[in-house]
């Protein structure tokens, strides 16, 4: 393929990705990668490389949001990214260790499971047990304006949500990816926090997670200038155009649409995988 | 109480700060990476790619000082690969806001929170990049 074809057709898909991936609070990483290694037959180092750039531009473009929202809570935020960053590390550590075949079957897993988390009914429900005394310490709580009434929150299981987030990160230093389904688990379900907190505050955590990575990365040789520009020039034009469209759209059906293709890619990663076509 | 919605209000303020801040590094990146498009584009009509097996790149695109060297040439790739360490240092300048709004409140354990991911990051920048 020549590169300006190899260009056109990448920046297209990852605009239609980061768009997607806006819509439905997945990111555009998780499809990104598979797509690149199973349909651009690009090496699984290169592809990881770029998805990693265009998660850090997700993760800070999408600012402009939680700056009108002003949902995030930044002590939680700057408190787990000590875990993200400490995973983020091992991850980018792991990735020169572990053979693209285990990567693509863990890559496969995660899509899997972050297929699952989306279609499943998020529901927070303030819970009646005594706030964690470390959530207190640490002022792990805050409140939101929802819509006229002020809702207030404290973190619970403060360890649990830690630990998990050291998984996150571990996961997103070695696949190259956001992994907001798994640090969803950590702050919905393990640290009971509100769902519009969690998402907008793990949405900055992000960025700073990938950076974490990133210099290894780049250090490495895994970023590819050729193939990380139509990338992140892609997902940032589709994700500014998905974040203007978020009140139009109709997201349940998006998601489903989202989620099948998760599955598709998902399956074929662990097949490819498995066969040793990596 | 009253001051914890004192500190609620600074919170929001740092938040305002750092959104307007990612928003410029995310144009900026942006726009360096796309010129390092063109130059790139405009110089490779008619190549062929070969991304199917991994060579690592060049190694004047894996440190701070050889992306500058090269910019200084105008070699497209590095002024893409220029535009992406300006990308990766945003979300890194975040938490240096973070440390700033945290020193103002006051905050101690913030304050050492704050410069425990800092040090993370430049940890494994440094070691990474050197």
């Amino acid at each position: 393929m020549s590169v300006w074809i190899f260009s056109s057709l990448l920046f297209l898909t990852s605009a239609v990705a980061g768009l997607l991936g806006s819509l439905t609070g997945l990111g555009g990483g998780v499809v990104l990668v598979p797509v690149m290694v199973l349909l651009f037959k690009v090496d699984l180092r290169y592809a990881i490389g770029a998805s990693l750039v265009s998660v850090i531009a997700t993760s800070s473009g999408a600012a402009a949001a939680y700056v009108r929202d002003g949902l995030s809570n930044i002590r939680i935020g700057m408190l787990l990214e000590v875990a993200t960053t400490l995973g983020a590390l091992l991850g980018a550590y792991l990735t020169a260790k572990v053979s693209n075949r285990a990567i693509g079957i863990t890559f496969g897993v995660v899509l899997l499971y972050s297929a699952y988390a989306s279609m499943r009914k998020r529901r927070y429900e303030a819970v009646d047990e005594p706030p964690d005394p470390l959530a207190v310490k640490l002022k792990l709580e805050g409140s939101f304006n929802c819509t006229g009434v002020v809702e207030s929150y404290s973190a619970r299981h403060v360890p649990l949500g830690f630990g998990i987030m050291f998984g996150a990160g571990t996961l997103s230093g070695l696949l190259g990816i956001g992994s907001g389904a798994v640090k969803v688990l950590a702050m919905d379900r393990a640290m009971r926090l509100p769902f519009k907190v969690s998402t907008t505050t793990s949405n900055f955590m992000i960025g700073v997670t990938a950076a974490a990575s990133a210099g290894i990365y780049l250090a490495r040789g895994y970023i590819e200038p050729a193939i990380a520009m139509p990338v992140m020039l892609g997902v940032l034009l589709g994700s500014a155009v998905g974040s203007g469209m978020l009140v139009k759209a109709k997201v349940p059906t998006l998601k489903a649409v989202f989620s099948v293709v998760i599955v598709a890619l998902g399956v074929e990663m662990i097949y490819s995988g498995l066969t040793g076509r990596l | 109480m009253d001051t914890g919605l004192k500190v609620e209000d600074s919170d929001r303020k740092m938040e305002i700060a750092i959104g307007q801040m990612l928003r410029y590094g995310v144009v900026g990146s942006g726009l360096v990476v796309a010129a390092g498009g063109a130059l790139y584009l405009g110089k490779s009509y008619g190549v062929a790619t070969r991304y199917a097996t991994f060579h690592a790149t060049a190694p004047s695109l894996r440190t701070i000082a050889g992306v500058l060297h090269g910019v200084g040439r105008l070699d497209p790739e590095s002024l893409i690969q220029l535009g992406i360490l300006l990308l990766i240092a945003t979300p890194v300048a975040r938490v240096v806001f973070c440390l700033v709004g945290f020193l103002v409140q006051r905050d101690h354990v913030y304050v050492a929170i704050s410069l425990l991911v800092l040090a993370i990051l430049v940890y494994s920048f440094v070691r990474g990049t050197s």
